[in-house]
């Protein structure tokens, strides 16, 4: 294992062209798709393949760019969970902020019922 | 203890080897760019509340960023990252002469990517559109009325996000100016790189956080026709 990280790897010319092609292919898909109006078939649509599309784009460059796909088991463990941290950041928070009514905000339910009498 | 067969030049004294080093500043770095990801973390949440409460305020607001601008923006971004990348396998090759050169350009994109921001920040003053100083003009042509308050909070978050991101890609410049310096000092060799390397990493970083800002801020309303 030690033997395994220890060797310098660095990653051929033709790999980072290809990422870089990728990256341009898939920021011209984005801008594409975001012109169609898919929340006429699901509202959540449009942001759901704009951000799969991102996710991608960012996973390419973690992978090559920062060279985490030849890194040690240790760099990627650490890349790992410093991205289940942002999970546990993002999904508790936004449980409770989603079972609110949209377009509202939090507080204009309470108020009436709390500060203003009658 | 004895001493180490051959002093290599580079090598820390507290370190057994050039690879511990480098490992060393790699898993150093990634620390430092995880307490990046919350820190901005906490920003992406914040645009997620404030659009799921205001989703009008937010499609009037991103009509109000110009997608060919924010486009270009994300083009020069990228191909900053692929001339750093290709920095970094210049500096691994121990070839100074094309480490110089894609460190330069990557600092001369970085600073095109500024440029650009700088002009589109400097239209959104112009527009009475900051949001804290001299905000709306309610003769200009802006987004309807009922939606002051809410396009407000969208462009709150826009100056934070993009501001937040402009102070990295400025705190980048500074890194690729010293490192562009060492370069031609001939600090860097074939054995030893790993500032080039890690700084690169940072570099990327920066370059993932524009990805996600580009769809949220400037595309989000590009779907709804008619707007601003």
């Amino acid at each position: 294992m030690a033997e395994h990280t220890a060797e310098h790897h660095i990653v051929p010319l033709k790999v980072y062209f290809a990422v870089f092609g990728a990256l341009m292919v898939f920021t011209a898909i984005t801008v594409f798709v975001a012109q169609f109006d898919l929340e006429h078939y699901w509202g959540p649509l449009n942001i759901i393949v704009a951000m799969t599309v991102a996710t991608i784009k960012a996973t390419l460059v973690v992978l090559y760019f920062m060279h985490v796909r030849y890194s040690s088991r240790l760099t990627q463990v650490i890349v790992v969970s410093g991205l289940f941290w942002l999970a546990i950041l993002l999904v508790f928070t936004l449980m409770d902020y989603l079972s609110e009514p949209a377009g509202q905000p939090s507080w204009a339910s309470n108020r009436k019922t709390i500060f203003l009498p009658g | 203890m004895a001493e180490h067969a051959t002093h290599v030049p580079g090598l820390a004294h507290h370190f057994v080897s050039m690879e511990q080093q480098k490992e060393a500043g790699t898993i150093g770095m990634w620390i430092f760019l995880l307490t990046e990801l919350m820190f901005f973390g906490g920003l992406f949440l914040a645009y997620a509340i404030f659009r799921y409460k205001y989703p009008d305020g937010f499609l009037q607001g991103s009509h109000l960023l110009s997608v060919p601008l924010g486009g270009l923006n994300t083009f020069i971004l990228i191909l900053s990252s692929l001339t750093m990348a290709l920095g970094v396998y210049y500096s691994q090759m121990g070839d100074r002469k094309k480490l110089v050169a894609f460190l330069t350009m990557t600092l001369l994109l970085g600073l095109a990517f500024l440029v650009v921001k700088f002009f589109e920040y400097k239209e959104k003053f112009d527009h009475h559109l900051f949001p804290a100083i001299g905000f709306w003009n309610p003769a200009a042509d802006h987004p309807p009325e009922q939606y002051h308050q809410h396009v407000r909070v969208f462009l709150w978050i826009y100056f934070a996000m993009t501001g937040l991101h402009a102070l990295h890609m400025i705190v980048g410049a500074g890194i690729l100016i010293t490192l562009i310096y060492l370069a031609r000092k001939g600090t860097f060799t074939k054995e030893y790189n790993s500032p080039v390397e890690i700084s690169g990493l940072y570099w990327h970083f920066v370059d993932i956080v524009w990805i996600f800002l580009f769809p949220l801020l400037y595309l989000t309303g590009f779907h709804v026709s008619g707007g601003h």
